[in-house]
């Protein structure tokens, strides 16, 4: 049997929607446990701006602004390529130890769920 | 009301100001319009404060050279007693008055102190990253007004207008690294007002402000940035500069990232404008220490009873009001002055009162 939204020959391909209703929010909630300083980030901008790999994809502020929204399909593009340098943490204006958060974050992205 | 000619039927209460900018002027007039004797102590050269650096004022861009005149004028009709180049060394409570010694070596006992010790700018030197004092070009909000003041430089480059400008918001504010993890709000609208003045001189200059948040709280501050964005084409980008460094043409280059595009963006521009935060006076912060005064997290002055009596100190007798309570804007400085005058007058009715 077709399903019903394909009766008419065509089929919405899911929402660009974020819904908060749904979201899942325990990756985040467990990286905060670990490494809790990263809540007050202002996504500024500023680790990005100064990444080694920021041309690379790297990108802690969207990362982190996907982890809160509970969207963690790109998450490994997103601090795969990051070599762990530091220096986003040497710029960041509310002292997060972005390095850090990264690393915790590298872990438990590879950790079996 | 206050029946001032109390204060006259013996010798008026003296009340020592320290402080001539903005916020301790108008608290004088006040207090010497009531017939209180006033003693303004400036350790500048001239009365004025930082009102003096500044060529014109948000959100009207109102010359700024007025405001300061007349208040200079009011004073001057007022005759109230200006001591310039004298620095207050120490306030001490001495039996129900307070002793205050000058930097010459001078002393004498006032009924009333009132602080309006203002701010400092911050030093954007302090942000290496931006190579504030290392690349001619690299200039601060500051700066930018002397250059468009009068008998001021301008941004002309090698005898042309300049290409492009850029402001960098939140210079020495919101930034944990340099200590002040506070917002400095007037900065904001200074960088809106700053653009568009750029705007008007050089019609043909790009002027891109790169911020985080844009924090347009007071009136009329909000229909500026409108205006920016409408009538002068300046170009908000939300991202905060990471870096700058100079290319050898002088220009220079700038890293950020486009936080709403979510990718880095590169730029360079003629002359990059620091938007510097406000701090407390360092030595508003020593006397804060050795009166037992409170301040608040961010070292500015604070009162115990911030809600209703917000130019009260922890010491009866000492008052505060202006920049040095925490960053203000003139109508602000002005209005606190006034105020705090009130406490002061109140304070001295009461002490006239105990000591028939």
């Amino acid at each position: 049997m077709k399903p019903a939204n394909d009766k008419w020959g065509f089929r919405a391909e899911g929402s660009e929607q974020i819904n908060l209703d749904k979201a899942d929010s325990s990756l985040y909630r467990r990286l905060l446990n670990r490494e809790p300083g990263f809540a007050v980030c202002l996504f500024c901008g500023s680790c990005r701006a100064t990444c080694t790999s920021g041309n690379e994809g790297m990108n802690f502020r969207l990362a982190h602004l996907l982890l809160q929204r509970g969207e963690t399909a790109r998450l490994k593009s997103l601090t795969d390529p990051c070599l762990l340098c530091g220096k986003c943490t040497l710029v960041c204006p509310r002292n997060v130890n972005i390095r850090a958060v990264v690393y915790n974050l590298k872990i438990m992205l590879h950790e079996p769920f | 009301m206050y029946q001032h000619n109390q204060y006259q039927k013996g010798k008026p209460q003296q009340v020592a100001v320290v402080g001539a900018g903005v916020a301790g002027l108008s608290a004088a007039l006040t207090l010497k319009k009531q017939g209180i004797g006033v003693v303004v102590f400036e350790k500048g050269e001239t009365p004025g404060g930082h009102l003096q650096q500044w060529h014109a004022l948000f959100p009207d861009r109102e010359p700024a050279a007025g405001v300061l005149n007349q208040l200079k004028q009011e004073a001057s009709e007022q005759k109230i007693s200006l001591r310039t180049q004298t620095e207050v060394a120490a306030v001490t409570p001495s039996g129900n008055k307070f002793r205050i010694e000058t930097s010459q070596g001078e002393q004498n006992e006032f009924d009333a102190v009132l602080l309006a010790t203002g701010f400092q700018l911050f030093d954007a030197a302090r942000k290496e990253e931006y190579g504030y004092g290392i690349y001619q070009r690299v200039i601060t909000s500051a700066g930018l007004e002397q250059r468009l003041g009068h008998g001021g430089t301008g941004l002309t480059v090698n005898g042309r207008p300049p290409h492009r400008v850029a402001f960098v918001h939140c210079v020495g504010s919101r930034d944990e690294k340099v200590g002040n993890h506070y917002c400095s709000k007037v900065c904001c609208v200074t960088g809106v007002k700053q653009a568009i003045t750029v705007k008007e001189r050089y019609p043909q200059c790009e002027v891109l402000n790169f911020y985080m948040d844009l924090r347009m709280f007071g009136t009329g501050y909000e229909e500026l940035y409108r205006e920016a964005q409408e009538k002068w084409g300046v170009m908000f980008i939300r991202g905060r500069v990471s870096e700058a460094s100079q290319m050898h043409d002088g220009t220079i280059q700038l890293k950020a990232e486009d936080t709403l595009m979510g990718r880095p963006v590169r730029a360079t521009v003629d002359w990059l404008v620091l938007l510097v935060g406000m701090e407390p006076e360092k030595r508003a912060q020593q006397w804060a220490r050795s009166l037992g005064l409170q301040t608040g997290q961010a070292g500015f002055f604070s009162s115990p009873e911030k809600f209703l009596h917000p130019s009260l100190t922890a010491v009866n007798g000492i008052f505060t009001a202006g920049a040095c309570t925490g960053p203000a804007s003139i109508p602000e400085s002005v209005n606190q002055g006034r105020a705090a005058a009130l406490s002061v007058l109140e304070f001295l009715a009461e002490k006239d009162e105990a000591g028939k």
